[in-house]
């Protein structure tokens, strides 16, 4: 494996091996000293088209407790409308040495349009609407570890609740808990879905209240403000009164249930009741396992000799 | 394939070098036994069960190390990491007996004596192994041997608690 | 005056098939028979294996010109057009300054005369500035020569605009042509709103944003009396509105480009630019209609929507790259290669209905007879060849068939009596 762009490009196999390397990423990270040489002397560049400092430090970090050398551009779309075009900006920094490119861009295949340019590997951190895979294999290593499914997710419930429709996190996660084996159920207003659901592995429903008893994992996606502007919401109060997190809807998810958010929270929208006050939230957990998993795509891509196997 | 060490000559080796880690470290405590995976992983528990038969007053503990992210090789060949490394607690000011079943060209305890430096600082390493098979490419020398067994590049050595067998 | 004989080949034009020598002097065709003597002939064109047949005319073209010449000029436009055999193309009027003036046009033509490859048809704006609010000075630009009005690259939004225009034009015997896209359902799309859209995480172009608009002008049409053109319909529906719009005797024509009886929106999987178009390739289904639709009359014309692109501006993400394709060079291997049509519907597809749909049914897509002026396309319908971009006379490389193998090719074109192609070479 070369790139990792999409999360449809890895096989079931592929999720559980990465999901199996983050753990020994995450015993790394326990050590006294949690850096070991593996990738030294590899350059990983993060190319953020689109900020994100929580998703940029997560990678960084993760690099260099590989050991690898890290460069981080944070490219404002003004220094791109001064005429430079995403090849230019690509060829140039890639002229430098660049063994892999972290990329998250707003628009939806703008990693998979780099590959072209360079040799080097290309992971995406989130491009447009259309994917954000490391995000999906964090979520997915949260909900291993958290109910102890160390061998798949059949039989597991989980509800992904919010704005599909323009949320890249949905169209990986609905692909990895499906690959994993686990029942996928879309719960959002019809105006948030995407126009076709044609070859997702899901179910739909518009009633999450009849749905929380039965979940093993409630995944609230982040309902922005701008949907009411393009008339696709009436208001942010409707949606937390329909689809919202609250109080007594936390109380009726099954003891062991886990909760689960990409963040940031939009508090009072998808989020009423307190995290903090929630005994299935991993939210953090989320947060946490992101340095382990972004190590284990890391590695896998640039020093497990993984594209060797595949050629022998 | 050919059986150069039965059960019964392993055994009496692992005894022998339990009896020689007591002496040369006088008895067994601040040592702490780490196995190589894979193939030492098995010869470190059978060590530190034998350590804490002679000396039952002391505990050994006893641990996994996997070195897949020290090797030098990374990049070149596939690797595929064994089980997680499980060591527990600090490093500082132990004697750590380090222990494979196969010393050959050198490059895994290389790689071992990096990785436990992210763990501490250990007062002293030493080397454990039930068979040195020679072509060692670093300076690398083990302090306790079950059985010098010269071989030729091209041959395979397998070491298991049932015996070692060369192919 | 110089004699030009086109040899070995079997005519081709609305009045049949035939085998036979053209004989052309003076700018006119002077003879059509089985066995003509070329002993004067001053230059013998090799037509062995070919239809010799009236020239092709796109109702479609993206010159570029004035505004974009780093894309295409008029010059390097004229010169694909008649390498694909193409002896007029309408030019769009989305150039900058747009067609809404008798200077844009009267300039646009000049630049097509001083080329000298094919004739450039300038088409009129329906609005000022294309900005859909005034109308445009139908009647100084009819006098100039304009026969075909269209805001392209945009549809006419207002519905009372629209029935002004066309109640404007009615005495004036011009056409209006339609790019049916109703705006508030498409704002951001990229390409066609469906299974693929929606796994790609791209906002959809609806099939319902070309067809409401179809809708709308079919009955204004109905209302004012006055005839409409659609520009390059791509919905299976669409295409059933216009079959029963016709079945009723309103006068409407209809042009589809080979893009949209070709390719699906499955070649968006790898977010290639190259493939974004507006309106959208889509469906396995949609496509089917739209050859259903060229086999029965209901769409009149093949046109290219020949729209060259830059470069560099097709090498940014989706989202932000132009829509459109290139076209004039390989329309008619599509056409051969994908429509199971008879080869003779294919040529009047590509040349006397757009002919008369452009108003220039005069001295274009003429039947192949003694007097006719002569415009002719000498094809090789067998020709097999392979797409190459670097290889393509356009200036631009925005071809969507890279590396696709396709069958017909054009090996001579004859544009007033004058070989402006020879064996697939330009000779300008």
């Amino acid at each position: 494996m070369k790139h990792l762009l999409a999360i449809d490009d890895l096989s079931a196999d592929d999720i559980h091996r990465l999901l199996e390397l983050t753990d020994h990423m995450v015993e790394i990270n326990s050590r006294p000293i949690p850096k070991v040489p593996a990738l030294r002397g590899k350059n990983v560049v993060s190319l953020f088209f689109e900020d994100s400092t929580r998703t940029r430090t997560s990678f960084d970090t993760a690099a260099k407790r590989l050991s690898a050398d890290t460069m981080n551009f944070t490219v404002s779309s003004s220094s791109v409308s001064k005429g430079e075009s995403l090849r230019d900006t690509i060829e140039t920094i890639a002229a430098m040495g660049v063994d892999a490119f972290v990329v998250r861009h707003r628009s939806s295949g703008a990693p998979a349009m780099i590959t072209r340019w360079t040799n080097a590997s290309i992971i995406n951190a989130g491009d447009g609407w259309h994917q954000h895979p490391t995000q999906a294999l964090l979520d997915c290593y949260t909900i291993r570890t958290g109910l102890n499914r160390r061998d798949g997710f059949d039989g597991l419930h989980i509800a992904i609740v919010g704005d599909i429709r323009h949320s890249r996190v949905a169209r990986s996660d609905v692909q990895a808990f499906a690959a994993l084996g686990a029942r996928v159920t879309l719960v959002a207003p019809p105006t948030l879905l995407p126009p076709s659901l044609q070859g997702w592995p899901v179910e739909v429903s518009h009633d999450l209240d009849s749905l929380l008893p039965d979940l093993d994992v409630l995944y609230l996606l982040r309902v922005q403000r701008e949907r009411m502007d393009e008339a696709l919401l009436p208001s942010l109060h409707e949606y937390s009164q329909l689809y919202g997190l609250t109080d007594a809807r936390a109380a009726r998810l099954a003891p062991h249930a886990l909760v689960m958010h990409p963040g940031p929270m939009n508090r009072g929208v998808e989020m009423v009741a307190d995290p903090g006050e929630l005994p299935g939230s991993v939210i953090l957990n989320q947060v946490t396992n992101g340095v382990a998993v972004r190590m284990a795509v890391l590695f896998w891509l640039l020093g497990s000799g993984s594209d060797l196997a595949e050629a022998s | 394939m050919r059986t150069v060490l039965t059960a019964d000559d392993v055994r009496r080796a692992l005894t022998r070098i339990a009896h020689e880690i007591v002496e040369r470290n006088q008895g067994i405590e601040g040592l702490a036994v780490v196995g190589l995976q894979r193939g030492g992983v098995w010869m470190a528990k059978e060590l530190a069960g034998l350590l804490s038969a002679i000396d039952p007053e002391h505990d050994v503990p006893l641990g996994s190390l996997d070195v897949s992210f020290h090797r030098d090789d990374v990049g070149l060949r596939p690797i595929v990491p064994a089980s997680v490394t499980d060591i527990a607690g600090s490093l500082d000011g132990r004697t750590i007996v380090l222990v494979d079943d196969v010393l050959f060209t050198g490059r895994t305890v290389r790689a071992a004596l990096e990785a436990l430096n992210e763990y501490g600082r250990p007062s002293a390493v030493q080397l454990a192994v039930l068979v040195d098979r020679g072509h060692r490419e670093l300076p690398i020398r083990p302090d306790f041997v079950g059985k010098n067994l010269p071989t030729s590049r091209d041959e395979l050595v397998v070491a298991t608690a049932d015996g070692v067998t060369i192919q | 005056m110089s004699r030009l004989v086109i040899r070995g080949g079997t005519v081709l034009d609305q009045t049949g098939e035939r085998a036979g020598d053209v004989v052309i002097e003076n700018g006119r065709i002077a003879a059509v028979g089985e066995k003509v003597d070329t002993l004067a002939a001053d230059t013998v064109l090799d037509a062995k294996g070919c239809n010799v047949s009236p020239g092709f005319v796109d109702l479609h073209v993206h010159l570029r010109e004035p505004g974009k010449e780093e894309a295409e000029t008029i010059e390097t436009g004229s010169r694909a057009a008649a390498l694909g055999g193409f002896t007029a193309v309408v030019a769009m009027p989305n150039t900058d300054p747009a067609h809404d003036t008798v200077s844009v046009v009267d300039f646009v033509r000049a630049q097509g005369a001083k080329a000298g490859l094919c004739e450039v048809l300038p088409s009129g704006c329906i609005t000022v500035g294309r900005a859909g609010t005034q109308l445009a000075p139908f009647a100084e630009l009819a006098a100039s020569g304009v026969h075909l009005f269209t805001d392209d690259g945009n549809g006419v939004q207002d519905p009372q605009l629209m029935r002004n225009a066309l109640e404007y034009a009615g005495p004036l015997g011009i056409v209006l042509a339609q790019h049916c896209e109703v705006a508030a359902l498409t704002k951001g799309a990229v390409m066609h709103e469906g299974a693929c859209c929606s796994r790609l995480g791209l906002p959809g172009w609806p099939s319902i944003a070309e067809e409401l608009m179809v809708m709308r002008d079919i009955e204004l049409v109905r209302l004012t009396g006055v005839p409409m053109h659609f520009l390059h319909l791509s919905t299976a529906r669409s295409v059933q509105m216009v079959r029963a719009a016709k079945a009723e005797g309103l006068r409407i024509t209809a042009e589809a480009t080979p893009h949209h009886f070709t390719l699906t929106d499955e070649q968006l999987n790898g977010y290639d630019p190259v493939f974004k178009v507006n309106p959208p390739l889509r469906t396995r289904a949609d496509i089917d209609a739209i050859k259903a639709g060229l086999a029965d009359g209901t769409i009149d014309a093949i046109a290219t929507d020949h729209a060259p692109h830059a470069p560099h501006t097709k090498e940014v993400p989706l989202d932000e790259a132009p829509p459109g394709m290139l076209g004039l060079e390989t329309a008619l291997a599509l056409a051969i290669s994908e429509l199971q049509m008879p080869l003779a519907k294919v040529v009047a597809a590509l040349s006397w209905k757009p002919a008369a749909i452009a108003g220039v049914a005069d001295r274009h897509g003429r039947p192949i007879a003694v007097g006719e002026p002569a415009n002719l396309t000498v094809f090789d319908p067998n020709q097999q060849w392979t797409v190459v971009p670097a290889q393509l006379a356009s200036k631009s490389r925005n071809t969507p068939y890279a590396g696709r193998p396709v069958r017909g090719k054009v090996r001579h074109t004859i544009l007033n009596g004058v070989a402006v192609v020879v064996n697939g070479t330009a000779t300008r």
